[in-house]
């Protein structure tokens, strides 16, 4: 299990393979599932050029901690990876990477989106978006299930 | 004697302009002390708080010693 918060442009995949060929022998698993946050050029039909990232040194990595042991009490799976961003974020950058490695598909999936959505809800990051007119601080995440 | 660390972040640090501060601990007892010492108001559901980086909510106990952290709603991901 591990959770890192990055400064600066990071590349997802390359941190998935690199946990993968690290942290989990080949053969274990039999199912990976991810996920990948990236930043978009839009927001409430505005453009947005740039994105600040704040968080509680400490408490932000405590809670996604947490948030990981507790999918670990919901489901069987082997490890799981999140890398989240901190700082300024240019649109098309990732902000952040969950993945699950289990031995079948249903945990890994279901834990990732579990840990996707309690990252959403409960993890202490707060966006400001830097717009033609200025900034302004982001009031509310969408909701994960609206498309459904 | 110690006192209690309080953090604000975000949109609150910026709307109040309080990062950290440290508070004598006398007639304080809960969260919702501390908030209404520093800003005069209640708290209200766009407010949400930490205690030693745990979350708590308004009547949450606060003891000398403790970091109180406030801030907004979050918006990561």
């Amino acid at each position: 299990m591990a959770v890192k918060l990055v400064h600066g442009s990071f590349d997802p995949w390359r941190w998935l393979l690199d946990h993968q060929e690290t942290r989990l022998s080949p053969g274990s698993y039999g199912a990976t599932a991810s996920f990948v946050g990236t930043m978009r050029d839009f927001n409430e039909g505005d453009r947005v050029e740039e994105l600040f990232l704040e968080h509680y040194p400490g408490m932000t990595e405590r809670e996604l901690e947490k948030i990981v042991a507790e999918a670990r009490d919901q489901w069987r799976f082997l490890d799981a990876l999140i890398v989240h961003r901190v700082g300024e974020i240019r649109p098309g950058e990732p902000i952040v990477l969950v993945a699950v490695w289990s031995a079948h598909r249903g945990p890994a999936f279901d834990a990732c989106r579990w840990i996707m959505e309690a990252l959403k809800h409960r993890a202490p990051f707060w966006k400001k978006e830097r717009r033609d007119g200025g900034t302004r601080w982001v009031a509310r995440n969408t909701d994960g299930y609206d498309g459904y | 004697m110690s006192s209690i660390r309080v953090r604000m972040f975000a949109s609150l640090r910026e709307r109040w302009q309080i990062d950290q501060v440290e508070l004598k601990p006398e007639g304080i007892a809960t969260v919702a002390d501390v908030w209404r010492s520093l800003t005069g108001e209640a708290m209200t559901d766009q407010v949400l708080a930490a205690v030693n980086m745990e979350y708590a909510r308004p009547e949450t106990p606060v003891r000398e010693g403790d970091e109180v952290a406030f801030f907004p709603p979050v918006t990561g991901g």
